[in-house]
């Protein structure tokens, strides 16, 4: 169960933002701004290692006491970041990949919206619903 | 099957419409409407380019992108392959398709050669738009010698 989705354009400013508890939402805002800087070390190094094939999914980006924070990147260097409960052992990394996998699904819907313009902030319902029922969703 | 010519009459219509109501055609008014079909293959292009490498892994470096653009992208608009891809490795591309099926319909020769750069300037912002969603700036032109077969020049812009 996600407590905190976090969609950053190319140029590192947040399109979409969104956290469950209300208090913390500054706290919340902090981790994901300083994973951005983990997010580029990563893309970094994938692109120096001759690998093959480079991974959309980035995986675990740090952990801290109460949270763990998730990472992944598309072709179009937009980064989906999500912070998760950290007592929340159930949560396998299949699962995370295909929240991430839905998160991508639906950002592309919204790409495809003709009213929306790229660059600006999603404000789309359809968005909202779709990231509600990941926060929501009990393991 | 239909649905391959879809997008051809319907890419048609739009470079009819677009010219049609212009009585006076200065070099103005031309213009307007070589950029006006440019910025919306510009924005098909942004969402192609969010949709369709969806499932296919990070590109690794430029050439890469350009041969994802002759290869999937040609693929799915165009129902085949670019026909080839030169660079001189320095940022410019030309892309090579001999038979371009938006200029089959209209004549295989030397006839209508000066009509043709309309039909392509919505691809040229479909490219230019694809290529902007994956990360480069570019400048894309595209020339025709004799049709059906027209060049597409990338020019990618360093920042």
């Amino acid at each position: 169960m996600a407590v905190c989705v976090a969609v950053i354009a190319k140029e590192n400013y947040p399109l979409y933002i969104r956290s469950t508890p209300m208090e913390n939402e500054l706290k919340f805002h902090y981790m994901v701004h300083t994973s951005l800087d983990v997010v580029d070390e990563k893309i970094s190094a994938m692109g120096k290692a001759l690998v093959d094939q480079r991974e959309l999914y980035l995986g675990l980006l740090y952990p801290t006491e109460d949270y763990k924070v998730y990472g992944y990147v598309t072709n179009s260097k937009v980064k989906f970041v999500m912070v998760v409960d950290s007592s929340n052992t159930a949560l396998r990394d299949n699962e995370i990949r295909s929240m991430f996998r839905k998160l991508h699904n639906s950002y592309t819907d919204v790409m495809c919206n003709p009213f929306y313009n790229p660059g600006d902030r999603i404000q789309s319902r359809a968005f909202d619903n779709m990231v509600t029922s990941m926060m929501i969703q009990v393991c | 099957m239909a649905d391959t010519v879809l997008f051809e009459f319907l890419h048609t219509e739009m470079v009819a419409e677009l010219w049609a109501p212009d009585p006076d055609p200065g070099p103005g008014g031309q213009k307007t409407s070589l950029t006006v079909l440019e910025s919306m293959g510009f924005r098909v292009g942004q969402t192609l380019g969010e949709r369709l490498p969806q499932e296919t892994l990070g590109f690794r470096e430029e050439l890469d992108v350009l041969r994802f653009l002759c290869k999937d992208l040609w693929v799915a608009v165009f129902h085949k392959q670019m026909d080839s891809l030169r660079t001189n490795h320095q940022g410019t591309y030309v892309l090579q398709d001999n038979s371009f099926r938006l200029l089959i319909p209209m004549a295989s020769g030397l006839q209508y050669v000066e009509e043709a750069p309309k039909f392509l300037a919505f691809t040229c912002g479909l490219l230019c738009g694809t290529l902007h969603t994956l990360g480069f700036q570019s400048l894309v032109t595209a020339f025709v010698t004799a049709l059906p077969a027209c060049k597409f020049q990338v020019v990618i812009q360093k920042p």
